[in-house]
């Protein structure tokens, strides 16, 4: 085929074209074997630039197209689309980078038109020997997992159930309801968190679309896109729910007391019990690490007691196995722990509590039953400091980035500790207040102006205590006074981490982590709730720090790419696979254990080992190809014979 | 076994009792502190000047001193000696420029490598002694008094040169404790003492005193330990002053913490210099 190539090259408004003179690149490529038209245009994905290409495609007859734009990432399927309108195969149209590679990191102007024009010619001479390629049809196995049963998991499962798909729904916990189900009042409108949670908890656990595993976790994950096959581990609970009625006479008669979780450790529970009296499923687990009868042979007063014989010691973890066609990945945060804060008593002050030990203070079904006790003694507390931003937004030692949730919920806690205890003094310290959020503001200035919360701009330099009261020393930055304050509680704001478990979570699923342990998603803007990997999405806090309002909205995001997926009866994946020739290939197998993806095989065909490629798998990343000894292994539409075109187009 | 030592101005004159007493401790324990030959001063809050190139010259010229005798290693007493001698070194081991520089104008001495370890007595007796040996030395009980340990800033900051965690210091807890003694969960012993303002700004130093000796006090001190001598001056000598704007103030000794060693380890009381400590801790002199 003689090729017929248009180079189409985008200004990016300035964002290319500040750095890099596009009429000069155009004037270049014009002469260049095989290019039978350039242009240029201010924003070639917009409307008029991609009307721009399918005449110009009409008019020229152009078997080729190459648009030099921003990185492949962001428009590649844009304008491949665009071609494939006027019928030109999508794979003869490719984007030369000359803005993530070029003008983004190149000042000279002259130097980097240069680089720019090498970039696009080394394009051109791809796409002269990009074959007409057709995408593989994958089919799809329309049932989602969802990873964490916290408010986002809940949201994301209850979505894709209702849409008429199954789910399965994987809870490491006894009960499903995540942090949220801790929580007191929600800012700003002050709604109690278990009325606007519990329905749904319920709803999750009647839904006939939903399998809820809880008390279990992903053991392992293969497959791919549309065809995943999960393991999951189902942890002993040593009690049979089947048998069980949840009437709780075990918990009532184990003698073995032991710090609630649930609680934040500020009073106990049993060694079997359920996690809060709302959970969902309302069935007990035997904690075996502090149940007397596994650590000591003797008790098993809980079997005596249960009349319904659901008391199962000889229970064992157990495995299931399920097939999905897409994950949603909600495992949520944990608190950075306040041991880590030495100059605030790295934990040994029992009147120094974190953000959700506070919650459980306020909480009508909490310890104290909603009223405002501290630890230590079970006093009043008459004056509580709240002090944010602790651990967060301090590279230096601890966590470089905004909690985002810390301000709000501390003028929330200030706030409802004023309701209970009208002659007490709130105190917030704070660095600036960040209230960006719908009704945030004023929830903040009701908090100043009306409910006589004292804000203090400044950060805590060390807490210690001193006859009973917690001393605070403090910098006031607005009128440059060094504080010293007496107090009897303190609220930290700690920052929030991620779930300990997603490290190694993030390993089986093959998706990435950031540097803060956070998930990663596709695109900071453009694929905020897709991960790299296709059919794996993500929700709520295990993705970054963020309030419920935002979580759920990611999580309905989340569950309507999943409803995207599940809409088509087949799902597409590129065509740009490794390929064998079989002729050359020895069957060595250097390629299987090379592939990241399982892609890889060696099959025996006629008597001979020969490597196979599974082309659903295969992401085209091309290790196979450069580690293949006997050059068997190409990859379509990236051939050796391409790669040394492009590469002296470059050097020329 | 022998270590090279770099004792600076104040151990020579004001803080007498910190050397003589760390001198009696290590022997016992089986050490000379060599003092090294031909030291000169360790530059103190000069050095630190980050735009002053020649001030660096005291510090580096120190642990040149160290190679042309034969060490590798020196051991410091004084909290800021060490500071500056051991930030010196991390300055030097990171600039290569300015390394060339020092050297050059360096002319009568070798070229320094930057390869010599500065450490201060605390980490010694942890990791080279070890506090369990420490332990088994005591001879002393000390249970009838309760310790303030005071780090001050010197030996916890910048974080380079810290020989512990800055916010939750423990070194010194962890040799008390291996000596029988009990500590006070102490706040204000990574505080600032006031340092150099004892100079020029006075009434500042007495408030600071004033709160970190007040509050040693009130969490139940029988004596405060500290490793630096400028803190030592600052909250033992200025007490005086303290008690003059604030008469109901009780006066609490400050001592260092090689002295309390010298007592738990059977030390003659008369050989640690406690004629030098301007309010006798009396507790201890007179078991």
């Amino acid at each position: 085929m003689e090729p017929r190539i248009g180079v189409f090259v985008c200004h990016c408004g300035i964002n290319i074209a500040s750095t890099v003179d596009v009429k000069r690149v155009v004037e270049a490529i014009k002469g260049y074997p095989g290019v039978v038209h350039a242009e240029d245009y201010v924003y070639m994905c917009s409307d008029p630039g991609q009307e721009l290409i399918r005449s110009r495609i009409k008019e020229k007859k152009l078997n080729g197209v190459v648009v030099a734009a921003c990185s492949p990432t962001l428009h590649e399927a844009t304008f491949r689309n665009t071609v494939s309108q006027v019928g030109l195969n999508p794979y003869r149209c490719e984007i030369a980078n000359i803005r993530e590679h070029c003008s983004w990191i190149h000042t000279d102007r002259d130097k980097a038109t240069e680089k720019a024009i090498k970039i696009v010619k080394s394009i051109v001479e791809k796409v002269k020997l990009n074959d007409e390629l057709l995408p593989i049809s994958i089919p799809i196995t329309k049932r989602a997992l969802v990873i964490g049963g916290g408010i986002a998991g809940i949201q994301a499962a209850l979505d894709i159930a209702n849409a008429g798909y199954e789910v399965i729904l994987v809870e490491k916990n006894p009960s499903i309801g995540g942090h949220m189900a801790q929580l007191s009042e929600t800012f700003p409108t002050l709604d109690c968190a278990q009325c606007i949670l519990t329905p749904k908890m319920v709803e999750v656990g009647q839904h006939p679309n939903i399998k809820l595993y809880n008390y279990a976790e992903v053991e392992d994950l293969s497959g791919y896109v549309g065809n995943f096959k999960v393991k999951i581990r189902l942890k002993a609970s040593y009690v049979d729910w089947s048998k069980c009625v949840g009437c709780g006479v075990c918990m009532e008669k184990c003698p073995t007391k032991v710090p609630s979780e649930f609680e934040m450790g500020l009073t106990t529970r049993k060694a079997i019990y359920v996690p809060f009296p709302q959970a969902v499923p309302n069935k007990p687990v035997i904690d075996r690490e502090n149940c007397l009868y596994f650590k000591t042979g003797k008790c098993r007063i809980c079997e005596k007691v249960c009349t319904f014989g659901a008391i199962k010691f000889d229970e064992q973890d157990e495995f299931v196995e399920e097939e999905v066609g897409a994950i949603i990945v909600a495992t949520g945060y944990e608190l950075y722990p306040i041991e880590k804060i030495g100059e605030y008593g790295g934990g040994k002050y029992k009147d120094v509590i974190n953000g959700l030990q506070f919650e459980r203070l306020l909480s009508a079904s909490g310890p104290t039953g909603g009223g405002v006790q501290r630890p230590s003694d079970r006093k009043v507390p008459k004056r509580v400091a709240f002090v944010s931003c602790v651990g967060s937004r301090d590279p230096e030692l601890h966590k470089p980035y905004c909690s985002k949730v810390c301000c709000m919920y501390l003028t929330k806690h200030a706030m409802l500790y004023k309701h209970r205890v009208p002659d007490g003094e709130p105190i917030v310290f704070y660095i600036d207040i960040r209230s960006d959020g719908k009704g945030y503001e004023e929830f903040v200035q009701r908090a100043q102006e009306e409910e006589h919360v004292t804000y203090i701009r400044g950060k805590v330099s060390k807490i210690y205590e001193d006859n009973g009261e917690l001393v605070l020393l403090a910098v006031d930055t607005l009128t440059g006074e060094p504080l010293e304050v007496r107090v009897d509680m303190v609220v930290l704001g700690m920052a929030i981490v991620p779930s300990p478990a997603v490290y190694e979570l993030a390993k089986k699923l093959k998706i990435q982590i950031d540097a803060n342990g956070f998930l990663t998603e596709a695109h900071p803007k453009l694929r905020p709730v897709e991960t790299l990997t296709p059919g794996i999405f993500l929700a709520g806090c295990a993705h970054a720090p963020k309030d419920i309002p935002d979580t759920v909205a990611q999580a309905s995001a989340a569950a309507s790419k999943v409803l995207e997926m599940f809409s088509q009866k087949e799902l597409q994946h590129d065509p740009m696979v490794a390929t064998v020739d079989e002729d050359r290939c020895s069957g060595c197998g250097v390629c299987v254990t090379l592939c990241p993806y399982g892609a890889r095989e060696i099959e025996v065909k006629d008597g001979k080992r020969v490597a196979k490629v599974n082309e659903a798998k295969c992401e085209g990343c091309g290790s196979c190809i450069a580690g293949c000894p006997a050059g068997a292994c190409q990859q379509r539409n990236l051939k050796d014979e391409q790669l040394v075109n492009m590469v002296k187009a470059v050097l020329e | 076994m022998k270590i090279f030592y770099y004792p600076g101005c104040t151990l020579k004159t004001q803080a007498r009792n910190f050397e003589c007493s760390a001198m009696e401790v290590m022997k016992l324990l089986g050490y000379e502190l060599v003092e090294l030959n031909r030291w000169n001063c360790c530059g103190t809050v000069y050095s630190l000047a980050s735009d002053d190139l020649i001030h660096k010259v005291a510090p580096i010229r120190n642990l040149v001193r160290v190679k042309e005798q034969g060490g590798d290693k020196v051991v410091t007493l004084c909290a800021m000696c060490y500071n500056t001698l051991k930030q010196a070194n991390v300055f030097f081991n990171s600039d290569q420029e300015a390394r060339d520089k020092i050297n050059s104008f360096m002319d009568t001495e070798i070229d320094y490598e930057g390869d010599v370890e500065v450490l201060h007595l605390l980490t010694v007796l942890r990791d080279e002694v070890g506090f369990d040996n420490i332990s088994k030395k005591v001879v002393r009980k000390l249970n009838h008094i309760k310790v303030a340990p005071y780090y001050g800033c010197l030996l916890l900051r910048p974080s380079t040169v810290a020989i512990d965690d800055a916010e939750n210091p423990s070194i010194m807890e962890e040799l008390l404790h291996a000596l029988g003694v009990e500590t006070i969960d102490f706040p204000y012993r990574n505080e600032c003492c006031g340092t150099y303002n004892t100079v020029s700004a006075v009434d500042l130093v007495i408030d600071r005193t004033y709160r970190i000796v007040g509050l040693a006090r009130n969490l139940g001190a029988d004596v405060i330990v500290t490793s630096c001598p400028l803190c030592q001056f600052n909250l033992e000598v200025r007490q005086k002053d303290v008690k003059e704007r604030f008469p109901e103030f009780e006066q609490l000794p400050v001592i260092y913490f090689t002295q309390l060693m010298g007592v738990a380890l059977g030390v003659p009381t008369e050989r640690l210099g406690f004629e030098l400590n301007h309010i006798k801790p009396k507790v201890l002199m007179e078991l």
